[in-house]
């Protein structure tokens, strides 16, 4: 993973070093893309002096397990004074916790994937889109399906929970359009609805229930 | 005192039967069983399997009951990770983490963790020893 994210970021032009545990990885790295990777645990406070961590404006732990990238983000954090820190994290469980515990932003895999999958099963109503965390809120892709009760219906008469805003239609057929009050529902059609995270469960029942 | 401790490798085991003899109330989670055979056949506390830095493998050991957690896997990223869960989630009034790379002891001391490395520890006693036999 941080060998297609280091790919990405030089590619874009940014000052990029990776550090690795692995030797073989790190050879492999360095024969194809230059002196960008150093051999080293990088949840070492020793390790992150010696790569000139102080001097970076983000710091960003993609290992496979929680935990390493929890310290090593909270060491660039309280060691070194990263003013930005990312982590990868697997169980959704903790990204409450590293919120807490001070890493700036967290990425979900497994739930990023799961969505991907159950984006692909027809029946599955409500893909998230993004996450605006900040401001708590989501973005989603709600399919109307043959069975959902508001085919037909005009987004006037929609019971959307508070704060919820439906900002596009993607229909089965023909033009993406914004939705008005008098928009209706149709079988096929994708809603992309932005919505206060803890509504997203109502928001689905009340566009595709 | 309820105590958790996180580990059941020699220090882990041999800790929580010590305690157990004291009369505590202990439970020891270890992410293998096979761990458990090093507590003595008179241990009277609870052995659970359970990944000690996962909120419900923890609440499960009856962390929100508990006095004193204590991590000593041989992990010290997972021993830092499951001692912030037990003091700022679970609030438990009293944890305590083996780290064995002094830098990271030294940092989550500065941080507020009650923290102890081995490595520092055995060097310094080592030390004394050998220099008070000269």
């Amino acid at each position: 993973m941080g060998y297609y994210l280091l790919k990405a970021l030089l590619s874009e032009g940014h000052e990029v070093l990776a550090i690795e545990k692995d030797a073989r990885v790190c050879k492999t790295i360095t024969d194809e893309l230059g002196g960008v990777c150093f051999r080293g645990d990088g949840c070492e406070a020793a390790t992150l002096a010696e790569v000139g961590t102080g001097r970076a404006d983000m710091f960003v732990a993609v290992t496979g397990d929680d935990e390493d990238n929890l310290v090593a983000c909270q060491v660039a954090k309280h060691k070194h004074n990263v003013p930005r820190t990312i982590a990868r994290i697997r169980n959704p469980r903790n990204a409450a916790l590293f919120k807490k515990l001070g890493v700036d932003v967290t990425v979900n895999t497994t739930d990023l994937i799961i969505e991907a999958i159950e984006h692909e099963v027809p029946t599955h109503a409500v893909t998230q889109l993004l996450t605006l965390d900040e401001k708590g809120m989501v973005i989603v892709d709600v399919k109307i399906s043959s069975e959902s009760s508001t085919v037909g219906k005009m987004v006037k008469d929609l019971s959307l929970p508070k704060e919820s805003k439906l900002a596009l239609i993607i229909p089965n057929e023909g033009s993406v359009h914004v939705p008005v009050a008098h928009t209706t529902l149709q079988i096929g059609d994708q809603i992309i609805a932005i919505t206060p995270s803890e509504y997203k469960e109502e928001l689905t029942a009340a566009l595709s229930g | 005192m309820n105590i958790v401790i996180m580990g059941c490798g020699r220090v882990g085991a041999r800790l929580a039967s010590l305690l157990d003899e004291d009369g505590h109330k202990i439970t020891v989670l270890d992410n293998d069983t096979y761990s458990f055979r090093r507590l003595p056949p008179s241990f009277s506390g609870t052995a659970l399997y359970g990944n000690g830095t996962d909120e419900e493998s923890l609440k499960k050991a009856g962390i929100e009951e508990a006095d004193v957690f204590v991590a000593l896997t041989q992990g010290d990223n997972r021993n830092v990770m499951s001692c912030q869960i037990a003091k700022h989630i679970f609030k438990v009034p009293r944890v305590v983490c083996r780290v064995y790379d002094p830098l990271r002891e030294e940092m989550y001391n500065a941080l507020g963790l009650e923290t102890i490395s081995p490595t520092k520890v055995f060097a310094q006693l080592l030390r004394e020893q050998i220099e008070g036999q000269e």
